[in-house]
Parts: C-alpha cells; sequence; structure tokens
C-alpha cells in the first residue's frame, strides 16, 4: 500500500519540513504520494513532483483550502485515505494541529512526533521531554504519523511525479482565518538552521538580548532562538523558543548564552553535533550537555566571540 | 456558557524520570505527581472567563486513576465549579480519553472545551484535536489569546513564524500554549472550599467507551547520553575548538 505525506506549504512554497517527512516516508516501504492542499497552489504541486523519491502528488485547490485548517484539511484526508497504510505530515505546529484530527477520524491511533522506523508498523518516539524513548507498535489499520524533522534526512531533488488533482471535500464552515502576522526575518529559520545563537535569561533585558545575540548570529548566519524563560520574561517571541513545547532543533553549532539549561530547553536542542555553553554559573545544568563551555561575563564574552568570528 | 477543562496527573515537570532497568517504563513510584502545567493554564482561562461574567459554570474532568481526584481538586481550588472523574486503571492514550471526554461532552454540553496543548509526560500533543474531531467542533489549538463574542471565539493561536487569529463557531476546543496566561496559586481558603465542591466518578464502561488502547508499549529506553564535554578558559580557546577541533566554523 502507498504511503500519504502531507505537504506544509504557504499556497506559494514548499516548506523544507516536507522533504523530511519525505525522507521518514522512504523507510516505510511502499509509494510515496504527496498531498498538497491549497488554494492557487498549483507551483507547489510542482515542486513536490521534483522531489526523489515521490511516485504522485495530489492536489487539491480549493478556496476553503487557503488558510489549510485542520477541519476542512482533514476532512479530505479521511476521504483519500482509503488507499493508504500510512499517512504522515511533519511534526510542526501545522502538522500537529492537523495529524490528530485525521487520526480520530479514521478511528486510528496517532503516533506523535517519530524519531525512527524500526518497522513498519514499530516507532522510536520520546517521552517525558526526550528523557525517555518509547518504542511503540501499531495494531490500527492506517498509521497516522507526525514526523520529528531533525531526526529523518531530507529527501533529494531529482524526483518526477504525476500530478494528478483530487476534488475538494465539503467546506465544513467550522472556522475562519481572521488574521496571520508572520515575522519577517532575514535569518534562516529555526528548524533548518545549521547554526543556533540562543539566549536566556541571563541576558537580562530584550535589549541586551537582540543587542548581544544579533551581530553573532550576522556573523555565523545563525538562527536566533531562546529557553522559554527568555520568552516568558518577554525579550523576543514566542517562536523562538526551543525546548519540550516549543522548536525542537539540531543544527551543527549551538551557541547557549546566559542559558541555564532546564531539562525542558535541553529536550530541545541536546541532539545538536557541536553545543557550547556559555554562562557565568558553573553549575548551570547546561555544561552538562555543553562539549565545550565557558565560564564568564557574558555581556564581555560575547562581544569578544563576535569579534573573533572572521 | 458552561466550559469543560479536562486536566491530568502528570510527574511533576521538575522531576527528571529514570527509565525502570527492565525497559517496561518509566519509574514514577514515589515521585511527585501534579497538574499538567498546560492544564492549569486551562483551568486558569476558563476561570477568568466565569470571572469576566462569560461563562457560568466550569466543570474539571479527569480520566485515569483514583488519585486524580487530587488533580480535580487542584483544578476546584483555582476555581473550577465541580468536577467529575473518568476513573479506570487501565492505561489510557490519546484516542481513548478523546472518547471519555466526547462522552462527557454528550451529558454536560459545554460551549466550550479547554484542554492543554499537550501532556508533559507523553508529549503527545493530541487529545483535543481528537475530541474536536469526533465531535464535529472546530478547533483553535496553541491559543494565546481568547475572546468570546455572539457565539464564536475569537483565539489568536501560535503558528511557525509569528501567530494568527481565528475565529471559530461555538460549541468549540480550545487548546492552550504557554502565553495564554500564568496561572494563580490557589490559596488556602480555596483549597478548603475546593474540598467541599461536587466531585462525581464514573467508568469508561458507563459512558460506553471501549479505551482499550491501539499502540503496545514494546520498550522504554534512555536517550543516547552526550559524552562530557570541556570548559575552556576563554575566548581564544574556544574559537580555536570550534575552528580546528570541531570545525564547525
Amino acid at each position: 500500500m502507498a504511503i500519504l505525506v502531507i505537504a506544509e506549504h504557504d499556497n506559494q512554497s514548499l516548506k523544507a519540513a516536507t522533504l523530511n517527512t519525505v525522507g521518514a516516508a522512504a523507510q516505510l516501504g511502499g509509494e510515496v504520494h504527496v498531498l498538497v492542499a491549497g488554494a492557487g497552489c498549483g507551483a507547489v504541486g510542482e515542486a513536490a513532483t521534483k522531489i526523489a523519491g515521490v511516485a504522485k502528488v495530489l492536489v487539491c485547490d480549493a478556496p476553503h483550502y487557503e488558510a489549510q485548517g485542520a477541519e476542512n484539511v482533514a476532512e479530505l484526508v479521511k476521504g483519500l485515505a482509503g488507499g493508504y497504510s500510512h499517512i504522515l505530515a511533519a511534526a510542526t505546529p501545522a502538522g500537529k494541529n492537523m495529524a490528530p484530527r485525521v487520526a480520530a477520524l479514521l478511528d486510528v491511533a496517532q503516533i506523535s512526533e517519530i524519531v525512527a522506523v524500526e518497522a513498519p508498523d514499530t516507532f522510536v518516539r520520546p517521552i517525558y521531554a526526550g528523557n525517555a524513548l518509547a518504542t511503540v507498535k501499531s495494531a490500527d489499520a492506517v498509521k497516522v504519523i507526525t514526523v520529528r524533522t531533525t531526526a529523518f534526512e531530507a529527501a533529494g531533488e531529482g524526483g518526477a511525479a504525476a500530478v494528478e488533482s483530487v476534488p475538494a471535500a465539503a467546506d465544513l464552515g467550522l472556522s475562519a482565518l481572521v488574521s496571520r502576522e508572520l515575522v519577517k526575518s532575514e535569518r534562516p529559520e529555526l528548524g533548518a538552521a545549521k547554526v543556533i545563537v540562543a539566549g536566556g535569561r541571563g541576558l537580562g533585558s530584550a535589549e541586551n538580548f537582540h543587542g548581544l545575540l544579533e551581530p553573532l548570529a550576522d556573523k555565523l548566519g545563525a538562527a536566533i532562538g531562546a529557553s522559554r524563560a527568555a520568552v516568558d520574561a518577554g525579550y523576543c517571541p514566542n517562536d523562538y523558543q526551543v525546548g519540550q513545547t516549543g522548536k525542537v532543533v539540531a543544527p551543527q553549532l549551538y551557541i547557549a548564552v546566559g542559558v541555564s539549561g532546564a531539562i525542558q530547553h535541553l529536550a530541545g536542542m541536546k541532539d545538536s553535533k557541536v553545543i557550547v555553553a556559555i554562562n557565568k554559573d558553573p553549575d548551570a545544568p547546561i555544561f552538562q550537555v555543553a562539549d565545550y563551555g565557558l565560564v564568564g561575563d557574558l555581556f564581555q564574552v560575547v562581544p569578544e566571540l563576535t569579534a573573533a568570528i572572521g | 456558557m458552561k466550559i469543560l477543562v479536562p486536566v491530568k496527573r502528570v510527574v511533576d515537570y521538575n522531576v527528571k524520570v529514570r527509565v525502570k532497568a527492565d525497559g517496561s517504563g518509566v519509574d514514577i513510584a514515589n515521585v511527585k505527581m501534579s497538574m499538567n502545567p498546560f492544564d492549569e493554564i486551562g483551568v486558569e482561562e476558563a476561570v477568568r472567563l466565569k470571572e469576566a461574567g462569560v461563562a457560568t459554570e466550569v466543570v474539571a474532568v479527569s480520566c485515569g486513576l483514583a488519585a486524580s481526584q487530587e488533580t480535580l481538586r487542584a483544578a476546584m481550588a483555582m476555581g473550577a465549579d465541580r468536577g467529575i472523574l473518568v476513573e479506570t486503571d487501565a492505561e489510557l492514550q490519546p484516542l481513548a480519553v478523546a472518547k471519555l471526554l466526547k462522552a462527557v461532552c454528550d451529558k454536560e454540553q459545554p460551549q466550550l472545551v479547554i484542554c492543554g496543548k499537550q501532556a508533559i509526560d507523553d508529549d503527545a500533543n493530541q487529545t483535543g484535536q481528537m475530541l474536536a474531531a469526533l465531535a464535529g467542533w472546530p478547533q483553535a489549538t496553541f491559543a494565546s489569546k481568547v475572546s468570546i463574542a455572539d457565539g464564536k471565539a475569537s483565539v489568536m493561536r501560535e503558528i511557525d513564524g509569528g501567530v494568527e487569529t481565528l475565529s471559530v463557531t461555538l460549541p468549540a476546543v480550545v487548546t492552550t500554549d504557554l502565553r495564554l496566561n500564568e496561572p494563580r496559586y490557589a490559596t488556602l481558603p480555596n483549597i478548603m472550599k475546593a474540598k467541599k465542591k461536587p466531585l462525581e466518578t464514573v467508568k469508561p464502561a458507563d459512558l460506553g467507551v471501549d479505551v482499550a488502547p491501539r499502540l503496545a508499549t514494546l520498550k522504554v529506553s534512555e536517550p543516547a547520553q552526550r559524552k562530557a564535554g570541556e570548559m575552556v578558559a576563554d575566548v581564544a580557546q574556544l574559537v580555536d575548538k570550534l575552528k580546528n577541533v570541531a570545525k564547525v566554523i
């Protein structure tokens, strides 16, 4: 049976998370199809045909999918589910919003945020903020899964899938998008960045957070992240948050500045390749996961580091 | 308007759990248990809506062991009017909990259900969305602001790269994100008062729900531990390590 990957997109371009989800799907053994549901989303469907390993792209283009509300998209996926053994979405806010709704409509379990495929019905997923890994086996006919994108290689280019247009399901009319405010940023996305500079409560203020971290991030071409404490203190927007309930990242280099290292934060970044911690408290738990620790006054160390990086 | 608030008893967020040596699960014997933090935010929001005159009654619901009564009392100490315990010793997975909650909703007819976005034990992030699906209601997940007017809820929600505002018809399910509010601490008089509030107990069978798990947990293991790193003396040494040893800059 085939595997359906629900594409994440903004009606104009495909989000990178979709490629990692296809990467996970490729491990399940079966033809991979990608569903692009949106409005005026032809270019996204076209882009999806080029993903390596994708056999078919289903495009459902209708005005009531423009905002990609979970209610309408789940209804559509329910109608398509018959031909599939697995339905996958990225474990992003959009995927987490929609996938459980699909599963409940199909009366099956949903398997959240898998980090490994052991067998087509057996998966590994983190529990307790990543302090334990559970291996779970599903007895359901259709496996509805969200995929932790950092745990799977992105599928490459070079595919030549066919496009099939699928009819829309009825508009349920339960929900309407009033407005969407996206922060425009020149920086790489947190989820896809190779380098992340993250700030914690130690920075002391929003001015310091931005004033100290941005020049360093500029030099490194890095994304900026934050601990929950920094978000709660209002130093930066919520979607900077790295951790159990924020974003899970795994860059090549993660520089934690003034972050104490609560287990909830560690859950979001401990799979980074190299972790650097800068903190004035030598007992801060962040040092227990850091490859390189520097005990010092961040107000001195960070500008020095920024200057030292060519 | 009646609001239903599901609350889950979980290992306290400050506890670092240990995996059992036999790989059968995590050791939660003699560990401090608390209300799931996102559910506390849900209770707080419901109580604030009642204080603002928008809601008339706040009903807390918990599914699980008899000890979940404590969690319901905690919700009532924060201001919930009464509690319903769906008591069972069986392992409950999100789909089963959503079905139990759907059955409670059929009976209680709330206009709004406010769930935590995820429980910090299984980290599933499913129950609210599943309940909305089973009830055929709209869902507004990861909420950072909720307002109710004219039979609709306007919900600002956290999405990748920013926020969006949805207008959903009632009844609806909202799930809470961290920024929605800061839950109050229950005062001693309110804790005492909560002991006298009504708490009803039902069984899954009374609700006609099959709670059999769909996922079998084959094993639970420790994640790979990072090997101990090293301390560097100054910025120059750090930059040298990053350039020449780790080769990441």
